[in-house]
């Protein structure tokens, strides 16, 4: 890997006097970068930095030697000049070439930023208030697709337990890939505007909904990485967190191999009718995931925005409106669409929601019904 | 306030001098450009007090990690109230009223040129004001959208957010009004013999700042009603759905938004210009260049507005174009900081509240010019947006740079509005206790955002917790200050040394040439400029 950066005198100057006196926590400076992109940005804000604290210095000097020594308690007499035209052509001319020069290296680094071709893998990035979701497009791990949640416990958000290490940059399943490898994320969002930021990786990228935009990173390291939502997208903004794990290429080819292993094991036969046990236990954990951050896992709401799903009277009324609903989403509400989620899960979800927080319907929804309804 | 004395100047009689109401119908009804002018300085601090407040909510959730005070929805209420308040209600209200009071005295006209106008301009305000803050006590509450209002988030918020966008309505033409009350009073009131170019530099940048807010402000109005559109009449400008984008609402309200950014500014750099000679007794350095420089600078601001949108995926030949667009405005705004330094350079300085905030200005200013320039270049920039490096940076340019010159003003000017002197130990203390809390609000933010904390979140990781805790102390420092600027304003209004009509030895202009307190008319007769 190459050295990190190439920090000039003066800001290496001034880093230096941070890891004496301040602990890890009082960090001056971009993270460390892991990938080549990373470092050139890394280098570009170093120097913008070092010239323009160079100009600070050259300017203030002089305001600051008037302001000791030009002072009229001092005794100094006004002089009268207020004109130059040599000096009005010199502080205009100079720095368009200081500009020109700076230009040169930031170009070069914004056409490689922006070159996603010829990527090994590409993987969907879906935004979702809150969470995001990963789909292998291309490449080694093809098919496989996860939803990545946060995983720090309330109790911690809430003062009621102590804060873990990676207290709300941790997820359940973390984005897994290979290490030197090209990985293009394409950003897309199912509601709001999101985005994707994983600052040791340099990438931010906007995942607008009904458009497909996208970014690249090659990590030159093995570790994990931390990111979050770097675009307001509502409530729980700050609590969907991305954390990107780059392993070596054997096991990231195990990991392919166990995801793979892990989704067949999941996947549901469509056929199967189900009962109402069954479906109230997995809707429940689709309703954890999925549904609780605006209707509360009480399903008691937070109205007017998020309404209560307890004696709702779409939840008690004909399902078939209500699976409409979860399907096409409520436009101009916080109510996104899920058309997303498997049939089971749309099924098991709907079933528990008329079956918990006291509304007691009996009915037991089938996943053919929501298929039905997706025509 | 200004006192009314009774003089009626012979041969220039008005009836209106003499019935006029008092109490507060005098205020509802006042086309004074004198009362318009202090009305507009009262609201907007009021206003500021208003956003003020929000921001120690932030920073009082921010304070250490976790959630302790206030919930989620609630913290993106207050961001998005505070943005909005603070540029719509306090900083832009506080320039027209010191265009209103100062304009006509440094042109040597009677009043602005539409003073009934002027009177509605203003009192637009209030109500808007009280939309904005009344929309948190609506179901659901306020928008928490942020102040830029993006769509779709906006278009799923409850009524609270119809309230912003018709606050917006209102205070967009509040602003064009007053804008083109201006722009006609620059061209067409000037006394005789005060050509363009002989004009104080802050009527200058009120001009072009004018332009800009008549050119913009329509284009905003555009963007939220499209918005009210798309939540209520079920249009799909933004919606990909229906065949719209969300990202064209980005494009128009950034074209609005960047000028936006100059509208503050400018006349901010005018009260600098004004005050800086006066206490280094020497003419303004570049008198013709900054005229120059402030209109590159407002050309300009019309042609970079996707610099806030680079990571919104924009084909690699905008960002380019962008980011050479961007970097251009350096080279006028480096025009402007190097021509005050040159009227310091061998100037006779004295150091009173109004040329300490200059300074403080000049120096802030521009290290919040320089964050912008590293924002600037596309590839870090993609780094840094929207993280506390963007605020740090804003702040910088918005508090340091707009909200010190206008505490400057109101120093340089109180004599001459209140015939006192106000007291210029608690000004300066006043001064100096602004000067380290913001900084030490604002500068930790930089490390913040280059270490990649998001703005807008209301709990964050333990890594960023110390700086946050830095940020918040330095918060409510800098908020209690600005009680202390009240109580100063106030106790020069009541009583305090007797101001001459020209209260700074190197002050210049006509305003220095009516007696102190500023008369209720003025100038009815045009003084000849030589």
């Amino acid at each position: 890997m190459a050295q990190t950066g190439k920090p000039l005198p003066l800001l290496a100057a001034a880093l230096a006097l941070g890891p004496g006196v301040a602990q890890a926590a009082y960090k001056f400076n971009m993270q460390e970068p892991a990938t080549a992109l990373g470092e050139q940005v890394y280098f570009l804000h170093n120097m913008m930095t070092a010239v323009c604290g160079v100009i600070f210095v050259a300017v203030f000097a002089v305001m600051f030697y008037s302001v000791f020594v030009h002072r009229k308690s001092l005794g100094a007499k006004a002089a009268n000049f207020h004109e130059n035209m040599l000096v009005e052509v010199l502080w205009t001319v100079v720095p368009v070439f200081i500009l020109l020069a700076i230009a040169w290296p930031v170009t070069k680094t914004v056409l490689g930023m922006r070159d996603t071709s010829n990527p090994d893998i590409t993987i969907k990035a879906t935004g979702y208030q809150w969470k995001w979701g990963y789909d292998y497009l291309k490449g080694e791990g093809e098919g496989i697709h996860f939803v990545s949640n946060l995983s720090t416990p309330q109790d911690q958000i809430h003062g009621k337990a102590e804060k873990g290490e990676h207290y709300l940059l941790e997820v359940d399943n973390p984005l897994v890939v290979p290490v030197g490898k090209k990985i293009r994320i394409l950003t897309t969002a199912a509601d709001v505007i999101h985005a994707w930021f994983v600052p040791a990786l340099a990438v931010k990228q906007d995942a607008v909904p009904g458009f497909i935009r996208d970014t690249h990173f090659r990590a030159d390291k093995e570790g994990v990485f931390r990111g979050q939502c770097a675009e307001l997208c509502g409530k729980d903004h700050g609590f969907m967190p991305i954390e990107v794990h780059v392993l070596s290429a054997e096991k990231y080819a195990a990991w392919v191999g166990e995801q793979k292993k892990k989704m067949a094991a999941l996947a549901d036969d469509p056929n199967k009718t189900w009962n109402l046990g069954e479906l109230k236990k997995r809707g429940e954990q689709v309703y954890a995931s999925n549904c609780a951050a605006c209707h509360q896992p009480t399903g008691k709401g937070n109205p007017p925005a998020f309404p209560a799903l307890a004696g709702s009277k779409v939840v008690l009324g004909p399902k078939q409106a209500q699976i409409e609903t979860e399907l096409n989403g409520r436009p101009g509400t916080a109510m996104a669409a899920f058309k997303h989620l498997s049939d089971v899960e749309l099924a098991a979800v709907i079933t528990y929601t008329r079956n918990a927080f006291g509304n007691a319907t009996g009915e037991a929804i089938q996943p053919s019904e929501i298929k039905a309804a997706r025509k | 306030m200004a006192s009314i004395p009774g003089h009626a100047d012979a041969g220039h009689g008005h009836e209106h001098e003499h019935h006029h109401p008092t109490g507060f119908m005098r205020w509802v009804t006042t086309t004074n450009h004198k009362d318009i002018g202090s009305m507009y300085l009262w609201f907007s601090f009021a206003m500021f007090l208003v956003g003020g407040v929000m921001a120690l909510v932030i920073r009082a959730e921010l304070f250490k990690p976790g959630l302790q005070f206030v919930e989620p929805e609630f913290f993106n209420q207050m961001t998005t109230l505070h943005g909005l308040i603070m540029v719509f209600g306090a900083i832009m209200p506080a320039f027209v009223g010191f265009a209103n009071w100062q304009i006509p005295l440094m042109i040597g006209a009677s009043d602005m040129a539409f003073a009934r106008m002027n009177n509605w301009s203003f009192w637009l305000l209030p109500p808007a004001g009280t939309l904005l803050v009344l929309s948190l006590f609506m179901p659901g509450g306020s928008g928490g959208v942020g102040w830029t209002l993006y769509p779709p988030l906006s278009t799923q918020m409850g009524i609270g957010m119809d309230f912003m966008i018709f606050a917006v309505h209102i205070l967009g033409m509040s602003s064009i009004m007053g804008s083109i009350n201006i722009v006609t009073t620059i061209l067409n009131m000037r006394a005789p013999g005060m050509t363009l170019m002989k004009m104080p530099l802050f009527c200058w940048t009120w001009l072009i700042t004018a332009y800009l807010v008549i050119a913009v402000m329509p284009v905003l109005a555009g963007a939220v009603t499209m918005i009210l559109c798309d939540r209520h009449f079920g249009t799909s400008f933004f919606n990909a759905a229906g065949g719209g984008d969300p990202v064209l609402y980005q494009h128009v309200f950034w074209f609005f938004g960047h000028p936006e950014v100059y509208i503050i500014a400018i006349p901010a750099f005018g009260v600098v210009s004004q005050i800086i000679p006066a206490f280094s007794r020497k003419p303004l350095f570049g008198y013709a260049s900054m005229v120059y420089a402030t209109s590159s600078i407002a050309i300009l601001s019309f042609i970079v507005w996707a610099h806030h949108m680079y990571t919104t995926g924009m084909p690699v030949a905008g960002q380019l174009y962008f980011m050479y667009a961007t970097m251009l405005i350096a080279i006028p705004t480096g025009v402007k900081v190097f021509n005050w330094v040159a009227t310091l350079y061998r100037g006779s300085l004295s150091f009173e509240a109004p040329m300490l905030f200059s300074l403080g200005f000049l120096f802030l200013f521009t290290l919040g010019g320089f964050s912008g320039l590293v924002l600037s270049m596309t590839a870090v920039d993609v780094q840094l947006h929207d993280t506390y490096y963007v605020v740090a940076h804003f702040h910088y340019v918005m508090v340091a740079g707009a909200l010190f010159s206008a505490f400057g003003g109101v120093y340089y000017w109180l004599p001459k509005w209140t015939g006192h002197m106000y007291d210029e130990g608690l000004a300066k203390l006043h001064f100096w206790l602004s000067l380290i809390f913001f900084n030490v609000t604002f500068f930790v933010q930089h490390f913040l955002g280059l270490a990649g904390m998001p703005r807008r979140i209301p709990d964050y990781a333990p890594q960023f917790a110390e700086f946050n805790m830095i940020s918040s102390i330095g918060a409510f420092g800098f908020g209690l200050t600005q009680l202390l600027f009240l109580y100063v304003v106030i106790k020069c209004i009541k009583g305090g040394p007797k101001a001459a009509a020209k209260p700074w030895d190197g002050a210049e202009g006509l305003e220095w040439t009516v007696p102190s307190p500023a008369p209720y008319h003025t100038f009815e007769t045009p003084p000849v400029v030589k």
